[in-house]
């Protein structure tokens, strides 16, 4: 289960936001890492179809995205920076009305996602309107969601932005358990240098294009840098590539 | 087929949720065409009588005349309302979601028009009902003839709608659709004076109420309620929910 990311390139109001893309990832927990600005929610936006590509090649396994769209769609979970839930509907609401996009039955959401639930503790406020709960809540059904369908990809693009330090913790905890127990591969932007493990498979993007990747220790250890903040860094700033 | 009628029965079930949410919509919704009703039409019923014309079989009070007309005010202003919905889902990223569905995205806004139009049609008849209340006679089975041409009517401009809405960016510039196109499309047309009327006054005005696809949905509404069909009007609509139709499914696009 592996998604390929193959020479992509893709302007935006006449500016690259990326440029010659190219990158596979494999199950288990990968880390695109850059600025904000770096081409990280674009190349969400085009792995999730909500923008066509211009250039290159995405496949997941063996699915083209631009040939087998509606295939790829069943095959991925997402988490948009954005909060997509409905605010007037309630948890369940949003969950078994995202499950029926899907074409599955309320009562076959709830027995899919009920181990989900349970861990982000979420099994208690499933009558809660969306509007009631804190930004980290929101987040946690939104997890709960992009698992509804069983899928073997899930993408998360800057799912921990403007949470807590507990509500973070709690949900790339989360997500990293079920990218194990589940081989699931997952895709996870981020800007922040503290949710990069040293086993991850780490991308670091900049200005629309990929300066590195790798195994984040081996990256460490062939850049001779002591943390991923000074690898990051050392390969986005002008003077450390000199 | 089972999953696709999961997934249109919970688009469905969304849309008229969040509709009987919104208290305040329901109640606009309302008001709006029976302030007409019972202001204007009582304002201008001893100045505006109207002859005898098909489908009425005699004299008719000018309130019973536009009860057609703001059935299909209803109707547009709806279907209005849902492109807005479908600007400020865009906005929130709500629209997001309902396109990472693996269903085809032509049967999702396909099934997005028909809630829209389902939503039109629950208020249409509520509004008979509160018709009848002031003494508007319509006739009973006219509620069950109306349903198809309520339906396609809603369905047309739904579509029109979402055409629109490909054209917005942001959901301020909605109130300037509202000013150019459902203001002009309500008033010129047969919704509040018939077309001989108007011709009598304004040739040039006649013309653009013959060419506004609005009158055809005012007087299909307008035959049906009293069981009977106006072919031309029919035939009208029904080409406009087809190309309409065809277009807002072919040119929507989820982001701008």
């Amino acid at each position: 289960m592996s998604i390929n990311i193959s020479d992509v390139s893709y302007q935006f109001r006449g500016k690259l936001a990326l440029d010659s893309v190219s990158l596979n990832l494999m199950p288990g927990f990968n880390v695109i890492l850059g600025p904000n600005g770096a081409g990280k929610s674009t190349l969400l936006s085009l792995l999730t179809a909500q923008r066509p590509l211009q250039n290159g090649m995405l496949t997941y396994d063996s699915l083209d995205i631009t040939t087998h769209q509606r295939d790829v769609m069943a095959k991925i979970g997402v988490v948009f920076q954005q909060t997509t839930l409905d605010l007037d509907l309630s948890v369940k609401q949003n969950l078994t009305y995202f499950g029926a996009l899907h074409g599955l039955s309320a009562k076959r959401v709830i027995e899919n996602i009920t181990p989900i639930l349970t861990s982000l503790a979420l099994l208690d406020r499933l009558d809660d309107k969306i509007r009631s709960l804190n930004e980290g809540h929101r987040r946690r059904v939104e997890i709960a969601r992009c698992m509804i369908h069983n899928p073997d990809f899930l993408l998360l693009d800057e799912a921990t932005v403007g949470l807590d330090v507990d509500s973070r913790k709690l949900i790339i905890e989360h997500i990293r358990a079920l990218a194990q127990s589940r081989s699931l591969t997952v895709l996870w932007t981020t800007h922040l240098m503290d949710e990069v493990k040293n086993e991850d498979a780490l991308f670091i993007l900049n200005q629309g294009q990929l300066i590195t990747n790798g195994k984040c220790e081996q990256l460490l250890h062939h850049y001779h840098q002591e943390n991923v903040f000074d690898l990051y860094r050392f390969l986005t700033q002008p003077e450390g590539l000199i | 087929m089972t999953r696709y009628f999961i997934c249109f029965w919970a688009i469905l079930s969304r849309e008229i949720l969040r509709f009987f949410q919104q208290r305040s919509r329901l109640l606009s919704a309302l008001v709006r065409p029976l302030l007409w009703l019972v202001v204007f039409a009582a304002g201008f019923r001893s100045a505006l009588g109207v002859s005898i014309m098909p489908p009425y079989e005699s004299y008719i009070l000018y309130q019973e005349y536009i009860v057609p007309g703001l059935c299909a005010m209803i109707v547009l202003f709806n279907s209005m309302q849902t492109s807005l919905s479908m600007v400020y889902d865009r906005e929130m990223g709500s629209m997001k979601i309902l396109l990472m569905s693996p269903i085809p995205k032509s049967f999702l806004l396909f099934s997005k028009l028909i809630a829209a139009a389902c939503l039109s049609l629950i208020q249409v008849v509520i509004f008979l009902l509160l018709a009848h209340l002031v003494n508007v006679d319509i006739p009973w089975l006219g509620f069950l003839y109306a349903i198809p041409s309520v339906f396609l009517s809603a369905f047309f401009l739904g579509a029109l709608g979402l055409i629109l809405s490909n054209f917005i960016k942001q959901l301020e510039n909605f109130a300037g659709v509202m000013n150019f196109v459902i203001f002009p499309m309500f008033f010129m047309s047969s919704a509040l004076y018939p077309l001989w009327k108007i011709q009598e006054s304004s040739l040039l005005l006649y013309w653009i109420c013959q060419y506004n696809p609005f009158t055809y949905c005012v007087e299909m509404i307008r035959f049906s309620l009293y069981g009977q069909i106006n072919a031309t009007a029919s035939i009208v609509v029904i080409g406009c929910v087809l190309v309409t139709g065809a277009l807002a499914i072919a040119t929507f696009t989820p982001k701008k």
